[in-house]
């Protein structure tokens, strides 16, 4: 039991430096959200309502980047080069390799969260959230839900080379599709529909909670559930289709 | 589990995948602190064979044992005694050789130095420099050096020198016969020739996933001609090879245990009929020669 705990905050320890030293990764988790906010609140400026609406979709948009697309990337890279099949072979025990892994990417979400809610406080004058105990939970279950899809959905990109092709192709739409729908208060019926069913527009609506509208954890439970039930199919298939070896393809 | 026992027990190891069948019964013991070469053309079973003794796949039938253990069950004990060159394993590209055999050292209850691992793999001059910028002989040298330093009593080198230049594979070899001598038992895969009769104590030659001889190099390449099982020679029996021109001077080549006799009645057939014998030349055939013979689709 030590030994797991040990080998994982190593392994934790090791993945920061690694993070650290990839300039294009870093580059990704900090400066694009700013970029996204500084935008953003540049097009809005003048209109708080909007403001207020664009600093919850950054949020989510964050978690579903240092969670999702990160791992999706970093397993297949991993994976591709050989990195995963020789740790296999090493007596590091899975648990403690995937424990320093995801706490990487909750480090990067943490991070990126803290970003926007300072810029939220200093810049646009959204205050402080509301709620910290729903942010918390809205944010640790978002975590652990597209953590978990990112692993599964890194089984079904076949090389490493089409990785930007097939994270992008959900990612983007994804995105569009929550952000559109959580914007306007005339998106058709069926892209509502589409929006509520996907984790990220329930992560927004979470997160604008706990920021920004202060509705509280108890009337946001249907968008927690929503998340919840993609974290459990996602677990499902990252743990059954998960694969230590190159695929071949 | 006492010290005499083999290293390595495999005994009717078969692997299906599917329809194909990879490997059709396969027996191999590995003594403890012996180099064993599985030697045999591509696509005969040797790595999908050393990746059931690692612990990779799943075999279909038969037994295995590895240090006492059977390595379908993954046991971290099992795997902090073996250390694993594979045929190409990747590392972090951000990472320097000194850093990563400090993680992999903390993998392991009783791991080596650091710096003598560097030392022994030949790597001081860049053990602070990232990955990325290393060499394909220089992560080759990291594959030995990650497998080693958690000094593990049995090393799986699969095909450890395929693209490596001579002074290379030589820098190889030293550090593979200085593991021998370290009493380290080594498994090692390889489709050179040379490669196997320089460093194994025994070679099994593998095709189509038997194993078609087995024996030390020399006394392979001792064995009558003919494809009976290894050992079945009688002892003592030593095979030449005898090459020379006839009396048109198209080059005959024969094999015998006893060249002697050979020899006189050549000489005296060539004496008597008045033609010289040209190219006269008696040899041993090397282990290549056996080998092409076992692996030749009959």
């Amino acid at each position: 039991m030590h030994d797991v705990v040990v080998l994982g905050w190593r392994q934790y320890r090791l993945e920061r430096r690694m993070f650290w030293r990839n300039p294009s990764a870093a580059f990704f988790n900090f400066v694009l959200p700013l970029l996204f906010l500084a935008a953003g609140g540049a097009i809005l400026s003048g209109s708080q309502e909007d403001l207020d609406k664009l600093l919850p979709a950054i949020a989510a948009m964050s978690v579903m980047a240092t969670t999702f697309t990160a791992l999706a990337y970093n397993i297949v890279f991993l994976r591709e080069r050989g990195v995963l099949k020789r740790i296999r072979g090493t007596p590091l025990p899975t648990i403690s390799y995937f424990a320093g892994v995801a706490a990487n990417a909750v480090t990067n979400c943490a991070m990126q969260i803290a970003i926007v809610v300072v810029a939220g406080r200093v810049i646009f004058g959204i205050g402080w959230p509301h709620d910290w105990l729903e942010l918390l939970v809205f944010v640790l279950v978002g975590v652990v839900s597209f953590a978990a899809l990112g692993v599964a959905f890194a089984h079904a990109i076949p090389n490493f080379e089409s990785t930007a092709a097939y994270v992008n192709a959900v990612f983007l739409p994804v995105l569009f599709v929550s952000f559109y729908v959580f914007d306007s208060t005339s998106a058709p019926e069926f892209l509502r529909s589409i929006a509520e069913g996907l984790p990220l527009y329930p992560l927004i609506v979470g997160l604008s909670g706990a920021m920004v509208t202060g509705k509280g954890l108890s009337d946001n439970l249907d968008a927690l559930a929503v998340i919840a039930l993609w974290g459990a199919l996602g677990i499902y298939l990252a743990v059954r289709g998960f694969s230590w070896e190159r695929t071949g393809a | 589990m006492s010290e005499q026992d083999p290293a390595i027990e495999v005994s009717a190891l078969r692997k299906r995948y599917g329809d194909f069948e990879a490997l059709r019964g396969i027996d191999i013991a590995v003594q403890r602190g012996e180099v064993f070469g599985l030697l045999g053309p591509n696509g005969a079973g040797k790595t999908t064979t050393v990746e059931i003794l690692e612990g990779y796949r799943a075999r279909t039938e038969g037994t295995v044992s590895v240090l006492g253990h059977d390595p379908a069950l993954r046991s971290v004990e099992l795997r902090r005694r073996i250390g694993i060159v594979l045929q190409s394993g990747g590392i972090y590209s951000q990472i320097t050789p000194r850093e990563a055999l400090a993680q992999w050292a903390g993998f392991y209850p009783r791991p080596r130095a650091v710096t003598e691992v560097l030392a022994l793999a030949g790597l001081e001059d860049v053990a602070d420099v990232r990955c990325r910028k290393l060499s394909g002989g220089q992560l080759r040298r990291l594959d030995f050096a990650l497998a080693l330093v958690g000094d593990p009593e049995l090393i799986f080198l699969d095909e450890p020198t395929t693209g490596f230049d001579p002074e290379a594979r030589r820098a190889a070899w030293e550090t593979v016969r200085s593991l021998r001598d370290l009493g380290k038992t080594i498994l090692l895969t390889t489709h050179y020739l040379d490669e196997a009769q320089e460093l194994a104590d025994r070679v099994a030659i593998v095709k189509d996933g038997r194993v078609l001889a087995i024996g030390p190099p020399r006394e392979l390449v001792a064995r009558p001609s003919g494809t009976g099982p290894a050992g079945t020679h009688p002892p003592g029996s030593e095979r030449y090879r005898v090459t020379y021109r006839d009396a048109d001077g198209a080059l005959v080549e024969l094999d015998t245990e006893d060249p002697t006799a050979l020899l006189n009645e050549l000489t005296a057939r060539a004496l008597a009929e008045g033609w010289r014998l040209r190219d006269l030349s008696v040899g041993r055939p090397t282990l290549e020669d056996v080998y092409l013979e076992l692996t030749a689709d009959a």
